[in-house]
């Protein structure tokens, strides 16, 4: 009995880590992790909105109408969002000063959407809420390594010690384009090892994952991710060809 | 004069120094997906400055009128996201009945906008800086300007990477992301801009 929750918890940090396996919410993973601290902040940040919300969402999973259930869960990731925000600024004023605006988009994260809808939807809610805590842990071990080597490289410091000389230092990787170099190293490791992650699934891949019932993380039911975006991309050029053909 | 300079300087900081994408990273889930063609991309860029600017507007109303005015400012984050999602699926919802032609070539990229951290972004910024319903809209302009311009210029380069011998680890989204932080070091150069 026990073992399913601590393999609950496990999945999450190792077997589907959101970051490095399924690659979701990149968004703060680029823009957060400038150093240590501050990726293990706003991973903890995370952490404690997703075990809550995976718990409130399975709980009332079948209270929420399934047609209305995305704007549902929207309201009560917001709510929790907002709770964590005003917590923050009371206890750790500093913190909420560096992480500033990403603290609100925590509710536009797609980790914590795409738990909601493809784990804590379907399942009791202490499972969910273990589910909460591994991704939770997972992503903020990801986020907490990434801002250390990041840290390492461009500012040469250990959690704000110096430990190599400036001279040494590649300021570039604090800067914003590092962010985006450390992504692309990382996308490229997962494409090398062909980890089944969120972004190098083909659509049919997917599609059978989700006929088997193990959808790589999430189900892509997000409206803003980035499979949706290039299906919307396609439907336009398809739309324009055809209005093209009518008119002539 | 000082307020059309003010202005100014809001858009093109929004535009160019501060890019939504390049530097702050917002919206970069469209940013990839939609970049494969100038052409779609162009679709994605009118879309997206449409949507933020009419969502600029009407958060800055909700947040003056409503908000400040019952003391709930704290309740910005949850206001915001829903004015928006309901924003957006009535705009699709309009194009639908009454521009079907508008609604076959930018229409299919709404839903995109509605949980875009970029809207929300914007909006959350205005607050923040404390600008007024004027300098909100020109908040707005500037930041989706930025997405415009940053997304076209991806999606020339990515034209051209298709003719590439790109290391096969590299192909897809890696690629692109590579792309993407030397489009942010260029961008770096306009930071002594203002």
């Amino acid at each position: 009995m026990k073992n399913k929750y601590l393999e609950r918890i496990f999945n999450g940090i190792i077997k589907e880590n959101p970051t490095f396996v399924i690659m979701l919410g990149m968004c703060p993973t680029l823009a957060t992790t400038t150093s240590a601290t501050n990726g293990f902040g706003m991973g903890l940040a995370t952490t404690a909105v997703l075990i809550f919300s995976n718990l409130l969402i399975s709980a009332l999973r079948n209270v929420i109408p399934d047609k209305v259930r995305i704007p549902g869960y929207i309201v009560v990731i917001a709510t929790l969002v907002t709770i964590v925000e005003l917590v923050m600024q009371a206890y750790v004023p500093a913190l909420y000063q560096t992480l500033g605006i990403y603290i609100p988009l925590i509710v536009v994260n797609c980790i914590i959407l795409g738990r909601a809808e493809a784990y804590a939807a379907k399942h009791t809610p202490l499972l969910s809420a273990c589910d909460g805590i591994g991704m939770g842990i997972g992503f903020t071990c990801a986020l907490t390594i990434i801002g250390f080597c990041r840290e390492l490289v461009g500012a040469g410091t250990i959690l704000g010690h110096m430990v190599i000389p400036e001279d040494f230092h590649v300021g570039i990787f604090v800067m914003a384009p590092g962010a985006f170099f450390v992504l692309s190293v990382l996308t490229a490791l997962q494409n090398k090892f062909k980890a089944p992650s969120a972004t190098n699934l083909s659509k049919e891949e997917r599609r059978k994952k989700k006929a088997l019932g193990e959808p790589a993380g999430c189900d892509g039911n997000c409206q803003s991710c980035m499979l949706h975006a290039e299906e919307a991309a396609e439907k336009a050029l398809e739309n324009k060809k055809q209005d093209k053909e009518v008119a002539r | 004069m000082s307020t059309f300079t003010e202005l100014l300087l809001i858009a093109v900081g929004s535009a160019l120094v501060n890019n939504v994408v390049l530097s702050q990273f917002l919206g970069i889930c469209p940013f990839l997906g939609v970049s494969k063609k100038v052409e779609t991309a162009a679709g994605m860029g009118v879309a997206v400055i449409f949507v933020i600017m009419l969502a600029s507007m009407v958060t800055n109303i909700i947040y003056t009128a409503i908000l400040v005015r019952f003391g709930i400012e704290f309740s910005q984050t949850i206001v915001f996201i829903l004015v928006i999602a309901a924003l957006v699926q009535f705009v699709e919802m309009f194009l639908k009945k009454n521009m079907v032609g508008l609604y076959r070539s930018l229409g299919v990229y709404l839903p995109l906008i509605t949980t875009n951290c970029a809207v929300l972004g914007v909006a959350l910024t205005n607050v923040q800086n404390s600008y007024n319903f004027i300098e909100s809209v020109v908040n707005g302009l500037g930041v989706s300007v930025g997405f415009t311009i940053a997304i076209i210029l991806m999606a020339g380069v990515r034209e051209k990477i298709m003719y590439n011998d790109v290391p096969k680890s590299f192909q897809g989204s890696p690629i692109v992301l590579v792309t993407a932080g030397l489009m942010a070091i260029a961008f770096c150069g306009f930071s002594g801009l203002i």
